[in-house]
């Protein structure tokens, strides 16, 4: 609020720039106060949620609806009605392995195999990035110095877009990058990093963590905050071990929120593509190919693209965000806790 | 102007109803005072009068017109609001001009009627600051003045004060009774402080749980309370309530024995009190004064607060608390024996529905 | 430096250190160079020319070998220290290089070739900044036109974002009607449907709109978030109804109620999810990629993915560019970071 100074005359610039929006809204509202006068006040709330929902219906749940129907159809046709309807055959189609175990032996193997990326990538980014995030949190919320400097440090790449993040870590990872030339002053032969199937798997969790890892830590670190600091002054009173304090003391009142995160951490390790895609298009060959590349690809840029194919498995993925986000309504009830979407 | 009627007004959110079949007519230039406790439906019913809740039975009339479904804007009524409701982002001018700009009013004119409320209210020096910039008495003249520059047919204040200090209450208590008298316009005024209720009103309307218990000038209500309820909530402090049974009943001639072992004749009018029944006796702490001798009701102290130009004793007579305010400064001592006398006080009598009993004490 | 470094590292109250004391140290100074690092890097090597990215091993600051023209040599020579079988030092010129000998000349003298084994010589370098790494791809690429498109769709976006999710947020915290919870239960349930579950049925809605190829079909999908109504909601609901009430009695219309009081108090919310609708818009990728298929709708993101993606990546170009695209963000990060990190721990968006 700014201190108006008693007696002041003329307008300021702030009011001059408003004079086009002032009068462009005076102009709407004559039609609206009809509005109101016809419909009453119900009238005006639809007035006021109906751009919302339009856009919101029209992008949001009428695609959601009509993916089932894209899910039951064949051909390499887009639109809804020049397509033949197969039923369940996209499923079968998904699910038609000889072997359940080896996605080599089923029709449609880079499903199974980025599947079976998608679930390691989880396991593994899912775990280093709670690990991550915990310490750095705790570290954090340790009496320090210029404690918000600190943690813009691990914030940072939060913002950075996903192409970026890509970019900046295929140029380190390139063979005469940052890292060979660090491990060669060290005496180690430089390596093609992204070359390598499984150093380019590595690659892709370490980025992802990189890159989001400072989001993490500051929600769990507003958690710890939350934490009464009595109740640590209570715990040094009666001579409690670190250890033992983080234990039962911080671990428990934490868990709520950290249940929320490790919940948002799966939702979004799922759904992961942007910076994979830049960092190692799925390759070398398949070994770091998601399921969203996957259905990117099935459906938009092979040549011979399925888009009833990508529907289905899209399908069962939101089948398993809708069970996870779900999960994570029921987590975050109890703490008021919003999730998030972009 | 300014003639407000209410016929069988209801009001009920869901299942539960909140105002139940009000009827109340309001005179030009009159100054009414809905009180009750809190959850009786006073606020709920200004607000029905302001057009801010519709009502779900029966009809408003202001100026002889139902206005029932016309919108609160069209209703000619100005409101100051318990939290005052000031636009936070807006200059005190602003907040006044905002109302009169809404109605296409020409800049020449809103400038005079701030001018002419601002002098009034004096609070001209405060009109490029915000709201924010303000102390509370400052605020409250401004929400006041909000209302002031729309001239009304009638002003509805819902609990203007209570977010004052004591002191400043006191102070915006008359200048709100001068106001009145000034603008000389209908001012309906929502409280549950009866001490404002008693100094402002022309008329005070007593609500509890959504029904009028009593309509009446300040005096009416003091002297002569229709019930139980009433007689409790106006007057500070509290009437004094004695339980007693009618021990004989005999055309127009009643006894009762009270609490205490004080017995009384009861020169009732109608035959309603049979023997047996029960009967409550209230007096003002006012009106109770300490007797001499072994006359009145004996009674012990319990509690002495000596306040200097009056002493409130707070007595128990067999196990009933009966509070006396004496005029002057007593010695007296906590766990004392003293006689209470009734012999001089104006004495209400409630039936066992709380109902009052006319009488020629 | 030396006072700011003691300034971080001083412990408070002074006590003896303790091993976490060294844990959080260790941590938190690798962490400044593997968050900072990076970036850093990109930004030294944006300025490096071709030559110089193509070293190994590379140099932290941009050098280049200083060149010579040489008379009747058509190209500008490489310069170079070089010790003779004499013992004595010359700055000659490289002619060219057959194995590990070098024929030389000295570029006062340009007649004689010198025969110089390569151990003996070290090229003759100075820093040099390649500004047109940042200048070509704006003169003879189409990079000004995607940044163009990324600001018209950021700032679209941002704006249709606010005013629609604002008037959403307005409906259901200040109004009561029926069908109020279904709505906001349907808004909720779209938190469980990410864009890549629908990609597909999407792509098709905007192409039957009109809207394939269109930066209005990048701009559309996004603008109704629901994390927008959910805190512009949330904001809303602290502010008191009386207020409201009071607008009415003066005779404001609904609209002006939702203009003139509401959204300059909800201004706070309103920054916030502006700098995040700002962040996501700017950032979006794996959308546009599906939607803009011709070269001169693509967005900053779009463009450099697919730049770095061909055979023949110009790394002097898509580092530079990569800069340009960090940069709004980086102002973003610097100015309002304490902002956005107090926004995030109150409300868990991102």
């Amino acid at each position: 609020m700014t201190a108006d100074v008693p007696g002041r005359t003329g307008l300021s610039l702030s009011e001059l720039a408003m004079v086009p929006v002032r009068l462009a809204m005076s102009f709407i509202d004559a039609p609206l106060r009809w509005v109101q006068k016809t419909f009453g006040l119900g009238g005006m709330a639809t007035f006021f949620l109906l751009p919302n929902m339009l856009i919101f219906g029209i992008f949001v749940l009428l695609p959601f609806f009509i993916n089932f129907a894209y899910s039951m159809t064949g051909g390499t046709a887009l639109f809804l009605p020049d397509r033949s309807f197969v039923g369940t055959d996209q499923y079968a189609r998904l699910f038609d392995c000889a072997n359940y175990l080896d996605p080599n032996s089923c029709v449609e193997d880079t499903f199974w195999t980025a599947v079976g990326n998608t679930g390691w990538f989880v396991v593994l980014q899912v775990t280093l990035m709670i690990g991550f995030s915990l310490v750095t949190a705790l570290i954090l919320n340790r009496d320090l110095r210029a404690r918000s400097f600190w943690r813009a440090v691990f914030f940072f790449p939060v913002l950075l877009s996903p192409v970026v993040v890509g970019l900046i870590w295929k140029w380190i990872l390139q063979r005469q990058g940052l890292l060979n030339f660090g491990l060669f002053s060290f005496g180690f032969e430089p390596h093609v990093w992204l070359n390598d199937r499984t150093w380019s798997f590595a690659a892709t969790v370490g980025v992802s963590i990189w890159a989001h890892m400072g989001f993490y830590t500051l929600i769990i670190l507003a958690g710890l905050q939350a934490i009464p600091k009595d109740l640590y002054e209570a715990a040094e009173m009666d001579g409690t071990r670190t250890s033992r304090v983080f234990l039962r003391i911080t671990l428990p009142l934490l868990m709520p929120n950290l249940l929320v995160v490790i919940v948002l951490v799966l939702i979004r390790a799922v759904q992961i593509f942007d910076e994979v895609y830049v960092l190692t298009g799925g390759g070398p060959g398949t070994s770091t190919l998601y399921l969203t590349q996957y259905i990117y690809e099935t459906g938009f840029a092979t040549q011979l693209r399925n888009p009833g194919l990508a529907a289905a498995a899209s399908i069962l993925m939101g089948v398993v965000l809708v069970v996870l986000t779900l999960l994570q309504l029921g987590l975050s009830r109890p703490s008021e806790k919003k999730g998030s979407r972009k | 102007m300014g003639h407000i009627k209410l016929t069988n007004v209801a009001k009920s959110f869901g299942s539960i109803d909140v105002l139940h079949e009000i009827n109340l007519e309001i005179a030009d230039s009159e100054f009414v005072v809905f009180v009750g406790p809190s959850g009786c439906g006073k606020s709920t019913l200004l607000r029905i009068i302001a057009g801010l809740e519709k009502p779900t039975g029966g009809e408003l009339a202001i100026d002889g017109k139902v206005v029932n479904s016309v919108p609160a804007a069209d209703r000619g009524l100005a409101m100051v609001f318990q939290s005052y409701a000031l636009y936070p982002h807006m200059s005190v001018r602003q907040n006044l001009a905002f109302g009169l700009e809404n109605t296409k009013m020409p800049t020449a004119e809103i400038t005079e009627r701030i001018g002419e409320a601002a002098r009034m209210l004096e609070i001209e020096r405060y009109l490029d600051r915000r709201p924010g910039q303000l102390s509370g008495g400052q605020r409250q003249r401004v929400a006041i003045g909000r209302a002031i520059v729309r001239r009304p047919v009638a002003f509805l204040l819902d609990e203007p004060l209570s977010n004052l200090d004591a002191e400043l209450r006191g102070s915006t208590r008359a200048e709100i009774a001068a106001l009145h008298s000034r603008l000389s316009a209908t001012m309906i005024y929502v409280t549950h402080d009866q001490v404002e209720a008693m100094t402002l009103a022309d008329r005070i309307v007593v609500l509890r749980a959504g029904r009028i218990e009593q309509i009446g000038t300040p005096m009416e209500l003091y002297n002569s309370p229709t019930n139980r309820f009433v007689a409790g909530f106006i007057g500070s402090p509290h009437m004094n309530f004695l339980e007693g049974t009618v021990e004989s009943s005999s055309s127009g001639k009643a006894v009762a024995t009270f609490a205490g072992g004080h017995r009384l004749d009861l020169p009732v009018d109608d035959a309603s009190v049979a023997t047996g029944s029960r009967v409550t006796l209230g007096v003002r702490p006012q009106h109770v004064s300490i007797g001499t001798g072994t006359e009145g009701i004996s009674a012990k102290i319990k509690l002495v607060e000596a306040l200097g130009s009056e002493t409130i004793v707070h007595t128990d007579v067999a196990g009933q608390k009966i509070l006396v305010v004496a005029p002057g400064q007593h010695d007296l001592a906590p766990g004392a024996d003293i006689r209470l006398s009734l012999s001089a006080a104006p004495l209400h009598l409630f039936n066992e529905k709380g109902l009052r009993l006319e009488h020629a004490l | 430096m030396s006072r700011a470094v003691e300034f971080l590292f001083r412990r408070k109250g002074g006590k003896g250190w303790h091993w976490t004391d060294i844990v959080t140290w260790v941590w938190l100074v690798g962490g400044l160079f593997i968050m900072f690092g990076p970036a850093v890097w990109l930004v030294g090597s944006s300025f490096k020319s071709p030559a110089a990215l193509a070293e190994f091993p590379p140099t932290i600051l941009p050098y280049v070998t200083q060149k010579a023209t040489v008379e009747a040599y058509d190209k500008p020579l490489d310069l170079y220290e070089v010790t003779l079988e004499d013992g004595s030092k010359a700055t000659l010129a490289e002619v060219r290089r057959i194995g590990v000998v070098s024929q030389m000349v000295d570029p006062v003298k340009p007649g004689e070739i010198v025969k110089v084994n390569i151990a003996n010589r070290t090229p003759v370098r100075q820093m040099s900044f390649a500004a047109e790494n940042y200048t070509e791809p704006f003169t003879h690429f189409d990079f000004v036109r995607y940044l163009w498109n990324s600001v018209f769709v950021t700032v679209t976006a941002t704006l249709i974002t606010l005013v629609v999710n604002s008037m959403a947020a307005f409906a259901l915290s200040k109004y009561e009607f029926r069908g109020r919870t279904f709505a906001m239960l349907l808004i909720l349930a779209t938190l469980m449907v990410p864009l890549s579950v629908i990609m597909v049925p999407l792509y098709s809605i905007v192409s039957v709109l009109g809207l394939f190829n269109n930066l209005w079909g990048v701009i559309l999908p996004t603008v109704a978030t629901p994390t927008g109504v959910f805190i512009l909601r949330q904001y809303m609901l602290t502010i008191p109804d009386e207020l409201i009430d009071a607008a009415r009695m003066d005779k404001a219309s609904e609209w002006q109620i939702y203009w003139r009081i509401i959204l300059p108090l909800t201004a706070p919310a309103l920054a916030v999810l502006a700098i995040f609708s700002v962040v996501w818009r700017w950032n979006d990728f794996l959308w546009p990629l599906i939607v803009l298929s011709r070269k001169e709708l693509y967005t900053l993101q779009v463009g450099l993915s697919i730049y770095s993606g061909e055979l023949n990546v110009q790394w002097h170009f898509i580092l530079a560019m990569t800069v340009v695209t960090m940069i709004p963000v980086v102002l973003v990060f610097l100015f309002l970071q304490r902002f956005i990190t107090t926004g995030i721990a109150g409300t868990g968006l991102k």
